[in-house]
């Protein structure tokens, strides 16, 4: 019937109704810009229910960032014990000089061993009478009770706990030596430590990020409940999918980088808490310089940032995606 | 522009609100959609904006199967007709102005165009000097012709109103249809659901009057 010719004149009007391809491109964008900073304007409508949602997404991120903050410093601490790993060979008595210092040759072509040390006894007992503030008495002794020294560092390459106990065996069996001492016990405990508490903080942090997703995806959820009606009318007059999606995501966006903006100050704010007593701890071990704890950095900072961007968008597009079908015009 | 082709709507549930509607309306046509409530009136029209589905039968907009729109083009249908509904569906918290521009938002114009037709949209319904206020603190009738420029502003080729005057007393009502009638003049096909039979004869145009779901005068002039 007329139905075809109605049709083509439809579609020269359909054409007429269109913007051009350029021009919904640039809109495209200016769109996207308006979007964006109208889904900020309509939580700057709310300000204290906005700020609370980003307040619980700031802790429940502050927790895992925090943490993982403390551990890199104390990462960076053991590796300083890793440079300072050294054995100490207790010569026995009446090892010649001659032999001690052959040994010290010797020693040092072992490729598992950087570099050999020796400790004179008659040094040692200087440096002792020195700073021990027992000088005097013992300047009363006949004898030199200390044995001579030699101090091994094993080589970069052979720097494993592992090397180090197989090396330790090797060195005692060294007929000259009588004792062989290092230190490695609580260093190892440390690595033990420090991997545990990877783990814990890996678990941790993915639970808080699934709950960052939830409690963002909740938001959201609840925002589309309140704008129902807008919705609808939008779907109405033919908007898509996508259109209706946008706000909604960078309104998750939003909530994201304001609850890592939170939780950046949470954690630098911890940090500077913690960071008086424990100067005062590691001046008690005599040593300043090595455990004190700066602020957050600009790398791990940033890395906050985007994970807070991408959880809310995610925990948002999650919402939106099972939300929005729900709703149709009747 | 649109073909009605032994169109049958049930319900879940079982109620039968169309069965086998056969209707066409003229490219260009202006008719009435009457009969009593549950007659079938809002299924009609609900089917034409796709916001149902037919169970049987084929509905064809434009050339266009409505069976064979999927979900995903089904926007870029309805931005090509405007739907004007009893209760306005307006956006309370957004003005006028921003009401009538969200069609043009939606379809990606540029903010001059924009602002051109809502201009023009505004001012064909007389409500130009409200651009600025929010609809809650127009009358019944004003909010209505807000969206009616809400509807035109596209230039859609097709004009659904579903009782657009169900609200209004008969002068204010008199005054929409008379837009109505103003649109189709310019070539807008419109089909408008409606009960007020008194104002609907008074117009002169195609009536359609379904009774149960079935449709009792289908002339076609």
């Amino acid at each position: 019937m007329a139905s075809n010719s109605s049709s083509t004149e439809n579609r020269v009007q359909l054409r007429q109704l269109r913007p051009s391809f350029s021009s919904r491109f640039k809109e495209f964008f200016i769109r996207h810009l308006q979007v964006f900073f109208y889904s900020l304007g309509l939580l700057s409508r709310t300000p204290f229910s906005t700020l609370l949602t980003a307040a619980a997404l700031g802790i429940a991120l502050a927790l895992p960032a925090g943490l993982y903050v403390i551990l890199d410093h104390a990462k960076q601490l053991s590796g300083d014990f890793d440079s300072i790993n050294q054995i100490s060979l207790f010569i026995k008595k009446g090892v010649s000089e001659k032999s001690i210092s052959k040994l010290q040759k010797k020693l040092s072509t072992y490729p598992e061993i950087a570099q050999v040390k020796h400790i004179n006894r008659e040094d040692a007992l200087k440096e002792f009478q020195e700073n021990s503030g027992f000088g005097d008495a013992l300047k009363a002794l006949k004898d030199n009770p200390l044995p001579h020294l030699l101090i091994v560092y094993p080589s970069l390459t052979h720097n494993e706990p592992e090397q180090i106990n197989q090396l330790l065996l090797d060195l005692k069996k060294l007929p000259d030596v009588d004792l062989v001492q290092l230190d490695i016990q609580w260093l190892q405990r440390l690595y033990a430590i420090i991997n545990i508490a990877q783990r814990g903080i890996l678990i941790i942090g993915s639970l808080l990020a699934l709950a960052v997703l939830l409690i963002i995806g909740n938001t959201i959820r609840l925002a589309i409940e309140n704008r129902r009606n807008e919705i609808v009318v939008m779907k109405l007059i033919g908007a898509t999918d996508s259109f209706i999606r946008r706000p909604f995501l960078y309104t998750g966006f939003w909530y994201g980088l304001f609850g890592s903006l939170i939780a950046i100050l949470l954690v630098n704010f911890s940090l500077m808490i913690i960071s008086n007593p424990l100067a005062h701890l590691s001046s008690l071990y005599n040593n300043n310089k090595l455990f004190s704890l700066g602020l957050m950095g600009i790398s791990s900072s940033l890395t906050l940032l985007l994970s807070g961007c991408i959880l809310g968008l995610l925990g948002a597009r999650m919402a939106v995606g099972k939300h929005l079908k729900e709703i149709e015009p009747k | 522009m649109i073909l009605f082709d032994q169109v049958s709507k049930r319900y879940k549930g079982g109620n039968e609100a169309l069965s086998n509607v056969n209707f066409h309306l003229h490219q260009g046509e202006m008719a009435f959609l009457t009969g009593h409530s549950g007659a079938g009136k809002s299924t009609l029209l609900k089917l034409i904006a796709l916001i149902e589905r037919t169970t049987t039968g084929n509905v064809i907009i434009g050339g266009k199967n409505l069976n064979k729109v999927s979900r995903h083009t089904l926007p870029y249908l309805r931005r090509n007709m405007g739907i004007i509904f009893q209760d306005y569906q307006l956006l309370y918290d957004r003005t006028v102005f921003d009401n009538v521009a969200l069609p043009l938002i939606i379809s990606g114009f540029s903010s001059s165009k924009v602002r051109k037709r809502v201009h023009a949209a505004l001012d064909k319904v007389a409500l130009l000097r409200f651009e600025k206020k929010y609809p809650v603190t127009l009358s019944g009738g004003e909010q209505q012709r807000v969206s009616i420029a809400r509807a035109v502003v596209n230039k859609p080729a097709l004009l659904l109103a579903d009782e657009p005057t169900g609200n209004l007393d008969p002068d204010l009502s008199l005054e929409i249809m008379d837009l109505f009638m103003a649109f189709n003049q310019v070539g807008v096909t419109v089909l408008i659901a409606s009960h007020d039979i008194p104002l609907i004869k008074q117009l002169g145009k195609r009536i359609v009057h379904l009774e149960h779901g079935q449709l009792l005068t289908a002339d076609e002039n």
